[in-house]
């Protein structure tokens, strides 16, 4: 057989190139998906970041207008900024102990219905929020979208406060508001725990 | 039939050598293969950069009524296709735009919900449309799909734009305007942590 020999040698080469070849990018948007999902998943698969946004839509449910629609709309911008200072590598020590401690601050101002001014709420959510932006925003796994797994985490983050506000719906009820107060206090427990891993 | 091994070792370490080092092509163009056209559409539609600011322009447009709806509606896509032919010929510029900065600048317009006049917001969406139709036009014109890609891109604006203010317009007191300002919020956090991936 004449040919035999060079056309083995073109299918091993074929079969090499075919096994270890890196598909191309061209055309197609690769990670993107993933880079979202990876995002979304991030802070809802941690119990101290999932119990927290839920508190702050309790409390915001428990406060009322403008609280309700005021956290929602500011604390993404802050929990970014976060993001934001975690990006450029400014050091933020404590984080783990700022978001446990965040369960617990929160969890008391549910457990306790504190109905602070305003700005006092926004500044004490807002403070916490940097906490929780600065620990997501500096874990995007290589490859993925930047946007797509800022956007996924915040948006996640954005459904956690609709659960909370839904949820803190039933503070119209009497046995209601003793419900929330005692979901407060369980917020509040989990972060001492929380806090308790964090140190030790 | 007689091996040499010697000559084939050589043909599987240079296959390896090849598939071990490829650099992937990133055209950044999407190839629907149903024409220039389609693929303008498309490459709008999956390119987050372009499609969020439209919808956060569409946000603005339609928090501040049919009145700023309608004219925006207009002027962004057509600002969008006057860009893009301009950028077909400048096919060596260097981006003008980064992509976190129509993010964060809309997402804030929305979010806080600013009063701002009719003239204001048709100019705004003047500029980032023919800034962002620019960036388009200059992709296109490099990768060939040229100035049906444009046409296709700046129909998608003009589609998304219409769809997305009409119904804001329609929906905007209570609940549903703090849905669309929560929108705003997220997309600039998103622009906020899209500058945090640029400066790491």
């Amino acid at each position: 057989m004449r040919f035999g020999r060079p056309i083995g040698h073109f299918v091993v080469l074929a079969m090499a190139i075919a096994a270890f070849a890196t598909p191309s990018f061209a055309h197609i948007q690769r990670g993107e998906g993933g880079g979202f999902l990876t995002g979304f998943l991030h802070p809802i698969s941690g119990l101290d970041h999932v119990l927290a946004m839920v508190a702050v839509g309790l409390w915001g449910a428990q406060l009322g207008a403008p609280a309700i629609w005021a956290l929602p709309v500011t604390f993404p911008l802050v929990m970014a900024f976060g993001g934001f200072l975690g990006l450029l590598g400014v050091p933020l020590p404590g984080t783990e102990i700022g978001i446990a401690a965040s369960a617990i601050a929160l969890g008391a101002m549910v457990m306790l219905e504190r109905r602070p001014p305003i700005y006092i709420a926004a500044a004490l959510v807002g403070f916490f929020a940097i906490f929780h932006g600065y620990a997501h925003g500096t874990e995007l796994p290589p490859g993925e979208s930047g946007l797509l797994y800022s956007l996924g985490f915040v948006v996640a983050t954005g459904c956690l406060h609709a659960i909370g506000i839904a949820i803190g719906t039933i503070h119209r009820w009497t046995a209601g508001r003793v419900a929330l107060r005692i979901a407060g206090a369980g917020v509040g427990l989990a972060g001492l725990a929380f806090l308790w891993r964090a140190v030790t | 039939m007689k091996a040499n091994p010697t000559a084939a070792a050589r043909w599987v370490a240079s296959a390896l050598a090849v598939a071990l080092f490829p650099l992937p092509a990133r055209a950044h163009l999407i190839s629907t293969g149903l024409g220039p056209v389609y693929d303008g559409i498309a490459h709008f539609a999956l390119t987050l950069e372009d499609l969020l600011p439209a919808f956060a322009l569409a946000l603005l447009a339609g928090l501040r009524g049919k009145d700023h709806a309608r004219h925006v509606v207009i002027a962004l896509p057509l600002a969008w296709f006057l860009g893009g032919g301009l950028g077909m010929f400048f096919t060596a510029h260097p981006p003008i735009v980064p992509g976190w900065l129509p993010l964060l600048a809309l997402g804030i317009l929305v979010a806080s919900d600013l009063a701002l006049p009719r003239t204001a917001t048709t100019t705004i969406a003047i500029v980032f449309g023919t800034l962002l139709g620019f960036e388009n036009g200059i992709s296109m014109a490099q990768t060939g799909t040229g100035g049906r890609g444009v046409l296709g891109a700046s129909v998608a604006v003009f589609v998304l734009t219409t769809l997305v203010a009409a119904c804001v317009a329609a929906w905007r007191t209570g609940w549903l305007r703090i849905a669309w300002r929560v929108a705003g919020s997220w997309i600039a956090a998103g622009g906020l942590l899209l500058l945090g991936w640029s400066l790491r």
